[in-house]
């Protein structure tokens, strides 16, 4: 006879990792069609080998290492996605498949996978990139350009191993000038040259060198927030704390600074926010941590961009806080029930349906000694009374 | 992310919404045959066991005490049929083990009225005269943690009591019989809420109702009306927001009042006694009546049973018995849960019988639970979702990690795992599927043993 005793709970919610990874890989979608709108048949094809390239480092890290997880639970297309999204539409699509090879193996499968890795893997992926690939990831070409459904842009297709093909000579074909590859960012940063925080906003008007815009990320962001897929602390924190830090240092000087408007809506900052500091297994679990880390983006992607080398910073700003997540944990852990100020010093949440009001008892007046509760456990420790 | 929550202006924000499931909230409450045997056990409450008074043999009628106690968290047992005492010892008990128990054998021509009573005027009773008449009617909390009524009851001696807080929550799915009470048995309600007043010389009580039990609040609002001799702002009774777990006291309290309890602190720290509607409905009935508890209302639902419904069940009813009736007769054991689904017990055996503090029968479909344990189960991807959903405002997921490498002592030191209080919310939500409480469950018990043999 088999006795079979379960613990309760009995019931069980119905989401599940696949559902929450799902949800995010449809809501990319919209992004992804947008990006494919923009620059064509290169842009397309980036997005499937560096996807591709993904998934299927994942499944030999799976079958090889044992680890938990699998390609069915959709985390790698969530990588590869947002790795190629983050990647210029026409680098070269064997350092776009080396680059999803490094975000996996060495972003995640080396940590344990899924739920482990304390980087995100797409930024690991791109900042391998960016540093073996310095110029490829450098060279940006104008989104809209005539025919991009019928050629690819000559840079996708360089041999593999070799250097990519210079796509100037192909921009000088069609009109445009060498600056014209240049994104927003670094024509600020190198050229002093500002663009409307309106244009980058929808990326709809003219021949800009940037990625997806940030309207449609924000709002497939928000769809995920509402399904609770994502927490909207976090691009709620970075959006807030670049704004301000930006705001400010217009505040102190509109020459050198530009508005806080360019540095919201330009480079991959809306995205970074959105989609690559909200991954769950990197960011904090606590909601003061959240706040935090948020803020912690937010101010190191305005001090890179504007005191470093770099035209962008939102890559290092989101690893940096990465690292930081542990020990932002630690000194956010939430205040458990009646351990905190509200009980400490008996003042009320609003909100309740029947107030405690001055006719009331208090405290101080019952003179309450009550026996304690016999976790003893969870005392400090004293010695034993004989 | 309880953004919800926030601007609905709610006290207490966390925890979660599990599908309600209330398949008998509007059918009426019915009363069960007595079973030809039914099995007393003698330990159905939390502190000392009773010794049995009656001896093998022995005529009993229904209502009778069979076993008392002298110690003071200790409730006597009565009879629940009129027959004849057949058996004094090991039976199978709720929790597994065999435990001590009195199985009387049911006369079958008898009438099986109450014949014990011994009705009395309570009317200028004493608070100390009302605590013992609710502890000779062998009260335990009905709610589920059968904690004695009447030490319950008992005010501390420094302390002072100005609230009673009635209980008529039941967030637990499937569950409905405190609702049903709530509706049928208002004015025994209201008659107990005013005797629990005076044993605790409460100035005022309130019954925080879910809101999604809205004829409750009417009913209980009517019965107070009918009373007529309660003062103007004596009795409330007041709706508070549809979760899990807000039945929990110090939910329940912060709901209301939006004061926390102190962790480690009862409410009666800040002035508070809390209990549960069904205990102080069955005490309006059976204090006047001089009677002890024989009987109580059990919810017998879930996909499994034919039949759901609110029945009247008289103690020691075995537990075969009660799903026969309630048309679940091919019911296996492993689809039978005590309780609620989210706290309730998996029973062991069905030849345990129903006890004073079980409120809910529920039958699974059997494929539905092994569905869920085919499930699976991945690392915690640290989605924060049991942080957000716990009510004790704990960090689960941390929690789980720990459990994992078996760190049980950081756990209860830096990590306040006492203050769980099991209510499964993080198991619920996790999506990994991480069985977070039931992990807990374990390292408090061996913190627990860890500090009993330091």
């Amino acid at each position: 006879m088999t006795i079979e005793i379960r613990s309760a709970p009995h019931i069980k919610g119905t989401r599940s990792v696949e559902q929450i990874m799902r949800h995010v890989v449809w809501s990319l979608m919209p992004i992804c069609a947008f990006f494919v709108f923009q620059y064509g048949l290169s842009a397309l094809l980036s997005l499937l080998v560096v996807t591709v390239s993904c998934l299927l480092t994942e499944r030999f890290f799976v079958r090889q290492g044992g680890q938990s997880g699998d390609i069915g639970d959709f985390s790698a297309i969530i990588t590869g996605l947002l790795l190629a999204l983050s990647l210029p539409p026409g680098f070269p699509l064997w350092m776009g498949a080396v680059a999803g090879i490094v975000a996996i193996a060495l972003g995640k499968a080396l940590f344990g996978g899924i739920g482990f890795n304390v980087f995100n893997p797409a930024l690991i992926g791109r900042a391998f990139v960016q540093a073996a690939f310095p110029q490829a990831i450098a060279s940006y070409t104008p989104s809209f350009m005539p025919g991009r459904f019928y050629e690819f842009i000559p840079s996708s297709m360089t041999i593999p191993l070799m250097q990519p093909v210079s796509v100037v000579a192909w921009l000088q074909d069609r009109q445009f000038d060498a600056l014209a590859g240049a994104t927003p960012l670094a024509k600020w940063k190198f050229e002093g040259v500002l663009a409307n925080a309106d244009e980058l906003l929808t990326s709809l008007s003219g021949h800009m060198a940037v990625g997806p815009s940030p309207v449609l990320i924000l709002v497939c962001g928000a769809y995920l927030a509402f399904r609770r897929f994502l927490d909207w602390r976090i691009p709620a924190a970075i959006l807030g704390s670049a704004g301000l830090t930006a705001w400010m240092l217009f505040a102190l000087n509109d020459v050198r600074f530009p508005n806080p408007f360019f540095m919201l809506f330009s480079g991959g900052l809306i995205l970074g926010a959105v989609y690559m500091a909200t991954d769950m297994a990197t960011s904090p679990v606590t909601p003061k941590g959240m706040w935090v880390y948020g803020a912690l983006i937010g101010l190191l992607t305005v001090i890179i961009r504007y005191y470093s080398g770099l035209p962008e910073g939102v890559m290092y700003a989101i690893l940096i806080a990465n690292a930081a997540t542990p020990l932002i944990e630690k000194i956010t852990q939430p205040t458990p029930f009646g351990k905190g100020v509200l009980s400490n010093f008996g003042r009320q949440k609003k909100g309740a349906s029947y107030p405690l009001h001055s006719g009331y008892i208090s405290r101080e007046d019952a003179g309450a000694v009550t026996p304690k509760k016999r976790f003893l456990f969870n005392k400090p420790k004293q010695p034993p009374k004989e | 992310m309880k953004l919800l929550s926030y601007f609905r202006g709610e006290a207490f924000q966390r925890g979660v919404h599990p599908p309600s499931c209330k398949l008998t909230a509007s059918t009426r409450i019915r009363r069960l045959p007595f079973a030809p045997k039914v099995t007393v056990p003698l330990s159905q409450h939390i502190g000392k066991v009773p010794r049995p008074i009656v001896k093998v043999g022995q005529e009993v009628v229904r209502g009778e005490p069979i076993a008392r106690s002298d110690e003071w968290l200790s409730v006597p047992h009565h009879a629940p049929v009129t027959g004849v005492v057949e058996f004094i010892g090991l039976r199978p008990g709720v929790r597994g083990p065999w435990v001590e128990s009195i199985v009387i054998r049911a006369h079958p021509g008898a009438s099986q009225e109450d014949q014990w009573g011994r009705p009395r005027d309570l009317a200028d009773a004493t608070g100390g005269d009302i605590l013992q008449a609710i502890w000779d009617s062998g009260m335990v909390g009905l709610g589920g943690a059968a904690f004695p009524t009447h030490a319950k009851l008992t005010v501390p001696k420094q302390a002072k009591v100005h609230t009673l807080v009635v209980n008529g929550c039941e967030c637990e799915p499937y569950l409905t019989c405190d609702h049903r009470v709530m509706v049928e048995q208002a004015d025994a309600l209201v008659a107990g809420i005013r005797y629990a007043m005076r044993a605790t010389g409460a100035v005022r009580s309130i019954v925080g109702i879910e809101d999604n039990k809205p004829d409750a609040a009417v009913a209980i609002r009517e019965a107070i009306a009918r009373c007529g001799r309660i003062p103007e702002g004596e009795v409330y009774a007041e709706l508070v927001p549809t979760k899990y777990p807000q039945g929990s006291e110090k939910m329940l309290v912060m709901a209301l009042f939006g004061v926390e309890i102190p962790a480690g602190d009862l409410p009666v720290s800040l002035g508070m006694v809390v209990n549960n509607v069904g205990t102080l409905a069955a005490l309006g009935k059976l204090l006047p009546a001089g009677r002890g508890l024989t009987e109580r209302v059990v919810t017998i639902t879930g996909p499994g049973v034919a039949k759901p419904g609110d029945y009247i069940v008289p103690l020691g009813t075995p537990l075969r018995f009660v799903l026969d009736y309630a048309g679940a007769p091919g019911a296996e054991s492993r689809q039978v849960i005590l309780g609620g689904p989210m706290m309730g017990q998996a029973a062991a055996s069905l030849d345990v019988p129903i006890t004073k503090g079980m409120s809910g029968v529920l039958v699974m479909q059997g494929d539905e639970l092994a569905w869920r344990e085919h499930q699976k189960t991945y690392p915690c991807i640290k989605c924060a979702e049991c942080v957000e959903s716990c009510p004790m405002g704990l960090n689960p997921s941390q929690l789980g990690m720990l459990a994992a490498k078996r760190e049980y002592d950081l756990m209860g030191s830096d990590y306040h795992l006492g203050e769980c209080f099991e209510c499964g919310c993080c198991s619920y939500v996790c999506p990994s599927n991480i069985p977070l409480v039931q992990q807990f469950r374990i390292a408090k018990q061996i913190l627990r043993e860890k500090a009993i043999s330091k």
